[in-house]
């Protein structure tokens, strides 16, 4: 156990440091120059070239590198320009804000954390219950709104789905606020109120695919012969079913899981800019339309971390639903 | 994994179908006329297919379109818009003459710049699907035929590939690949923005054909005819895109079908999100983020642009669906 989990770990290091070089390289290879966004007036060519000295822009790309490595594990001194010491996940720091992108993931992130985790657990209840309940239910009324919904559920777009949810709900009913974030821990109802048409409308497009894919999962599983043994040894429907098949068929669905929730963690771009709430979504695209190289490459690298640490906890999950993975 | 499965059982217990009489000759059919009959009989598949093709048409003849309908895409009607920027009228302004009526703020016909959308989002989708399979077939069936250190290489860039946040990569790659070529206050050219879309979706799309066609090469190598092939000294260029490409066309079919309406999707998020095409080239994407501006006081400009892309992604998915069906008949249960 503990022998793959650090091999795995070591993989999504390398993974990490592959993807950090290769957003490093294109940032810093183009001829951007984030010192011209930096000093709006009053530039004069000798003004920054000093400033380049300062930021390091002038090193070797290789020093710029690993300075920006060493930052992020032991922080490092960014001089009097960029606000002097910078602590220990030093991910740089942005210009437009005038801050350190660190604290702004500190604000940001608990923002996508709490649009993503009511969300998955809502997608994926309706997802998978909505899947097996149809596969066993197959060819029934039931089964065929499931898939009609599905279907249609599939070919959605986020931004439209969120659209005519503050349609009906905020401007028409009037019964939700504009959507919003307020910390959890200051007043738990308002933080719901504020989201909940976010996690309706992620679920709803994200159910739509699980619902699918576990109805199929579930239908292959149905006609394997050991769930017909189980059933024939004399086992009621729902241990066989709940027990045996579920088991088997809810395993791929895990990976997916895994790769979504990762990826949507990573910035839910599309939800964030739909409803207007600030998270880590919402800060990338607004450093992109500002040309924050720091916060976009920062993201960048942020995203990558969950979908690798996605990736190791799916690993895990599978030893502990299929047996039959022996990790080692 | 099908949902058409739904309109083809009934007709598999069709009583009067039971008693199969001593029928016609048994005729000998190729596969492709057996897939063709199956996907004709296919109603979902068929209705969608018309609807997808309903599309093509219309954004291909959109000059056409806009020569009947009188108005083209960027001609403002200021004069229908209120004070408060909305337009005057019911619903968001619809009339006999704006079928799906004006655009807030400028006044612009929303019917006519849905038609031109389509044109773009068509455009970019099926080029970017075009591109992905052609580069997803090659590198898969190089990968795996040669195996060795060259399917090693490939296998790892497309598990790296699929390791990166796509929607966040986009974001980074747009701005950093315009400020190349271009100066801060430039104005953009639309081709070059299209361009570069559809390489960024080439650069990641590309992953999933070239596993697919990996996985199918890397079993199909070990049969007879590939070994016929080779001991009869076809060289490697005769062995992969002769012998081995045309057993695979079923899947990339597949494949391809159900990549134009992902990129469709993409290209309006990219678009919705400023990064993709921006104002004065009529794009979905573009016309949805506007709409949200206005959601309270014109809901009906989302609902009109919205649909459209929903039915256009819908008819796409669907086809594809049937198309697998058809292809892959075991796929269905």
């Amino acid at each position: 156990m503990l022998r793959f989990l650090i091999k795995r770990m070591l993989l999504g290091t390398l993974t990490l440091f592959a993807v950090s070089l290769v957003a490093f390289g294109m940032f810093f290879m183009l001829p951007r120059d984030a010192v011209a966004t930096m000093c709006e007036k009053n530039c004069n060519a000798e003004r920054l070239e000093r400033m380049r000295d300062e930021l390091g822009l002038n090193d070797p790309l290789l020093d710029q590198y690993t300075g920006y490595v060493k930052g992020v594990f032991v922080g490092r001194d960014l001089g009097s320009a960029q606000g002097g010491w910078c602590d220990v996940p030093c991910l740089g720091y942005s210009y437009i804000n005038n801050e350190e992108v660190s604290d702004i993931f500190a604000r940001v992130i608990p923002v996508t954390l709490s649009i993503v985790i009511p969300a998955a657990i809502l997608w994926l209840g309706l997802g998978i219950g909505l899947g097996m309940l149809s596969a066993l239910k197959r060819g029934t009324v039931f089964d065929r709104l499931a898939i009609g919904f599905s279907l249609t559920g599939a070919s959605m777009q986020l931004y439209f789905v969120g659209g005519i949810l503050l349609i009906i709900f905020v401007y028409t009913l009037k019964i939700l606020p504009p959507p919003r974030y307020v910390s959890l821990w200051e007043s738990p109802l308002d933080w719901a109120a504020g989201l909940v048409l976010a996690w309706v409308a992620l679920a709803f497009l994200f159910s739509a695919v699980y619902a699918r894919l576990s109805r199929a999962q579930m239908l292959e599983t149905l006609a394997e012969d050991y769930v017909r043994t189980a059933r024939a040894k004399g086992l009621t429907k729902s241990k066989a079913y709940g027990r045996h098949a579920l088991r088997a068929a809810i395993t791929p669905i895990v990976t997916i899981a895994g790769l979504d929730v990762g990826g949507a963690l990573g910035g839910t771009v599309i939800t964030e800019t739909t409803f207007g709430i600030q998270g880590l979504g919402r800060t990338a695209v607004e450093a992109v339309r500002l040309g924050d190289l720091s916060t976009i490459m920062a993201t960048v690298l942020i995203s990558a971390v969950f979908i690798v640490v996605a990736n190791i906890v799916v690993d895990l999950l599978y030893a502990v639903i299929d047996p039959r993975v022996r990790l080692g | 994994m099908s949902l058409s499965q739904i309109e083809t059982e009934p007709g598999g217990l069709d009583p009067t179908a039971v008693p199969v009489a001593p029928g016609p000759a048994m005729v000998g059919r190729s596969p492709g006329r057996l897939a063709w009959e199956r996907l004709r009989k296919n109603r979902t598949a068929v209705v969608s297919g018309w609807v997808m093709l309903f599309f093509v048409l219309l954004g291909v003849a959109a000059p056409l379109v806009e020569l009947l309908y009188g108005i083209g895409p960027y001609e403002q009607f200021q004069d229908k818009i209120a004070n408060n920027s909305l337009p005057l009228g019911y619903l968001g302004g619809v009339s006999g003459e704006h079928w799906f009526g004006l655009e807030p703020r400028l006044g612009r016909d929303v019917f006519i710049r849905l038609v031109y959308g389509l044109r773009t989002s068509l455009l970019i989708a099926t080029s970017a699907a075009l591109l992905t399979t052609a580069m997803g077939i090659v590198l898969g069936i190089v990968a795996g035929y040669l195996g060795g250190w060259i399917d090693a290489v490939i296998s790892w860039v497309i598990d790296f590939a699929l390791a990166l946040p796509f929607l966040i990569f986009a974001l980074a790659v747009m701005p950093t690949v315009t400020a190349r070529f271009y100066g801060p206050r430039d104005d953009i050219d639309v081709p070059f923005r299209i361009a570069v879309m559809i390489l960024l979706f080439a650069m990641f799309g590309w992953t999933g054909t070239a596993r697919l066609v990996r996985g199918q090469v890397v079993s199909l190598r070990e049969r007879e005819f590939v070994e016929a092939a080779r001991a009869s000294g076809a060289g490697l260029w005769h062995i992969l895109f002769r012998q081995l490409l045309p057993n695979l066309w079923a899947p990339i079919l597949i494949t391809f079908s159900l990549a134009v309406p992902g990129y469709i999707t993409g290209e309006a998020a990219l678009s919705f999100l400023g990064i993709g095409i921006v104002d004065p080239t009529p794009d979905f994407g573009v016309m949805i983020s506007k709409s949200l501006e206005f959601i309270d006081g014109d809901p009906m400009y989302l609902i009109f642009s919205g649909t459209v892309i929903f039915l256009l992604v819908l008819a796409f998915n669907l086809f594809g669906d049937g198309l697998r069906d058809a292809l892959d008949p075991k796929s269905s249960r």
